[in-house]
């Protein structure tokens, strides 16, 4: 396990306004940081700083140690992969048209992508199991497809670390579940990946590290210390049970049962 | 959303995969074929009708240096009143129809054109102003130039603060609407306060659009912006793609968005406003030739700049053939793009999204 992403003491905000102060966390390779939180807590602010959408306020960001500041966009695209919520573009490129728009932070400022790059977008399609896809047509496809196509997009920037953004937003259950499996598959290669969720849920099943952010502060740690009756109580205002079943190999699955009144 | 919600069918994602539409190669050679056609009949069309064996004598007979066998009119209309046009025409069309292209790619908008952005309008008040002032032809285009990136600029500074989210393309459009009222009203002033006897009517029938007047002079004087504004465009066109996925998306595919936006839009418009600053206004070939040219050849720029100059280019040639001989007096050219553009429009429309 390689630490990829090195957060120390980093502050975050929107012009004056700092929304975080001094939050401190590592994404090693393998891992997947969970970024938690009611609307409003900063969850867009921290990942939008990590990427360079937003210039950060203090403290340091790193990426195998080399500070992040002062990055050009083409060094972020190669080092950081971003899969934004899927959304239709105004035009009907093919997928694989789409995909290969990952190639585009490794090509020279005149270039158009080469065989190649052709090659590599056709990979990352097939690791991800929709290689079938590659002809459709990008706006016609489902929510569940496009986001799998924007997961093979960032795959074909080649990045060490992948930040994504509600990943599981506006899907149907199933296709929830296959992106997350997907997610778990990608930080078992070797990537770090920081995505933003509403789903405490997802804690358990795919993070290996919570970041619960709620107004005025933060927690950071595994699931099980972070996501609690407790906590989940504070920041959403919810009463929720957590419930563990045995699996029949001997894991342990584990989940979140809200209590309506 | 309910349709994004749906899990496909197994079964029909184990269909095999279609054929991949490698067609557009083709479809751009076929495309460069038609610029030739239409430069070559519109040569031999006219009131001083010229055969083609004629035609090809003169050329070469005058660039080589041949012993004249020819009447001196007929190397008159091929070189002096032929050629500026019908190269004119084909400048005029690439360059709008490149803009349209770019404008659309840029404002992730199959809906905006150089006229719908108020460039057009920006661009008509500076050549007018220029007009009336009695400016050069190059004091015209820098006029012309400047006014329509003024406008532009006033369009997307107020789009974009006004907009947010999903309606920005929609606020951009409306502003844009805004900014064309204005500098139609100030392109009125200007014909308010010219001369009626002889400046007014020069402006008027610039106005109209049209390349009856054009000389060699205007030709040389529109090459210069043309390449300026077309060559950077086609360098920088991959980039185009990934703009048209949004601020934020680009720049994390590792775009300089600010940078690559400000080029597109600048180029964008200096192809718009000097085609205006000789030809006048020739609105619609900048939002339809676009749409046909992704029609047929799909919205990848890489292959769809190119389809869209040689169209533009092959259009507006045809088009002011038609100007020009279709009636016993001649027809200004913007007002015949604008009968054939608005139907063609409607039918796109009509056709469907799918068709964008």
């Amino acid at each position: 396990m390689v630490t990829r992403l090195a957060v120390r003491d980093a502050a975050c905000g929107y012009g004056s306004r700092t929304v975080i102060d001094a939050i401190s966390f590592d994404v090693s390779s393998g891992e997947v940081l969970c970024l938690l939180g009611p609307n409003g807590v900063g969850k867009t602010t921290l990942f939008k700083t990590l990427l360079g959408f937003l210039p950060l306020k203090g403290g340091s960001m790193t990426v195998d140690g080399e500070d992040l500041r002062g990055w050009s966009r083409k060094r972020f695209a190669q080092v950081i992969g971003y899969v934004p919520q899927a959304h239709t573009p105004p035009f009907p490129f093919r997928a694989e048209q789409v995909v290969l728009m990952g190639r585009t932070a490794h090509l020279g400022t005149f270039a158009t992508p080469s065989a190649a790059d052709v090659a590599i977008a056709e990979e990352a399609m097939e690791l991800l199991g929709i290689s079938h896809l590659a002809d459709r047509v990008y706006t016609e496809i489902s929510g569940g497809e496009r986001q799998m196509v924007l997961i093979a997009r960032a795959l074909t920037q080649r990045p060490k670390l992948l930040v994504m953004d509600e990943p599981t937003s506006n899907l149907d259950f199933g296709n929830q579940m296959r992106v997350l499996s997907r997610v778990n598959a990608l930080a078992e290669s070797g990537l770090g990946v920081v995505m933003t969720t509403h789903v405490p849920d997802h804690a358990f099943w795919c993070g290996s590290k919570v970041a619960l952010l709620r107004p005025g502060g933060f927690d950071i740690g595994t699931p099980l210390e972070t996501v609690t009756e407790d906590s989940l109580r504070q920041v959403y205002g919810v009463e929720v049970k957590l419930t563990q079943t045995q699996l029949a190999d001997g894991r342990i699955a584990r989940g979140c049962v809200p209590l309506l009144t | 959303m309910s349709a994004d919600t749906l899990t496909r069918d197994p079964a029909v994602e184990a269909t095999p995969r279609p054929a991949r539409p490698r067609r557009a190669v083709p479809i751009l050679a076929i495309l460069a074929v038609l610029p030739v056609v239409a430069l070559l009949a519109s040569f031999t069309l006219g009131r001083y009708a010229i055969p083609l064996p004629d035609l090809f004598t003169v050329f070469f007979g005058h660039l080589l240096g041949w012993p004249q066998t020819w009447p001196s009119a007929t190397e008159m209309v091929v070189f002096n009143v032929r050629l500026p046009r019908i190269g004119i025409a084909l400048l005029v069309g690439a360059a709008l129809a490149t803009s349209g292209t770019a404008y659309q790619g840029i404002f992730k908008n199959p809906m905006v054109s150089p006229d719908i952005l108020g460039a057009a309008a920006g661009a008509g008040f500076g050549a007018a102003m220029a007009i009336l002032m009695d400016f050069s032809t190059v004091g015209i285009e820098l006029s012309a130039f400047v006014g329509g990136l003024i406008a532009v600029g006033i369009t997307y500074a107020l789009g974009n603060s006004i907009g947010r989210g999903s309606n920005a393309v929609l606020v951009l459009v409306l502003t844009g609407m805004v900014v064309q009222a204005m500098f139609s009203a100030f392109i009125s002033i200007t014909k308010f306060v010219a001369d009626p006897n002889n400046k007014l009517p020069e402006i008027t029938f610039w106005l109209m659009g049209g390349l009856s007047s054009v000389s060699n002079n205007e030709f040389f004087v529109l090459i210069a912006p043309f390449l300026v504004g077309v060559v950077p465009m086609f360098l920088l066109r991959w980039k185009l793609n990934v703009l048209s996925f949004g601020e934020e998306e680009a720049q994390a595919l590792g775009v300089n968005t600010r940078t690559i936006r400000l080029i597109f839009i600048v180029c964008a418009t200096l192809l718009t406003s000097s085609s205006i600053a000789v030809a006048g206004m020739i609105g619609w070939v900048g939002l339809i030739i676009p749409h046909l040219a992704r029609l047929l050849v799909g919205p990848d720029a890489r292959v769809l700049l190119p389809a869209s100059l040689l169209i533009g280019a092959g259009y507006l040639v045809i088009v002011d053939d038609i100007a020009r001989t279709a009636f016993p007096t001649e027809v200004p050219l913007g007002i015949l793009t604008a009968i054939i553009g608005a139907p063609f429009f409607m039918f796109l429309l009509v056709k469907g999204r799918d068709a964008w």
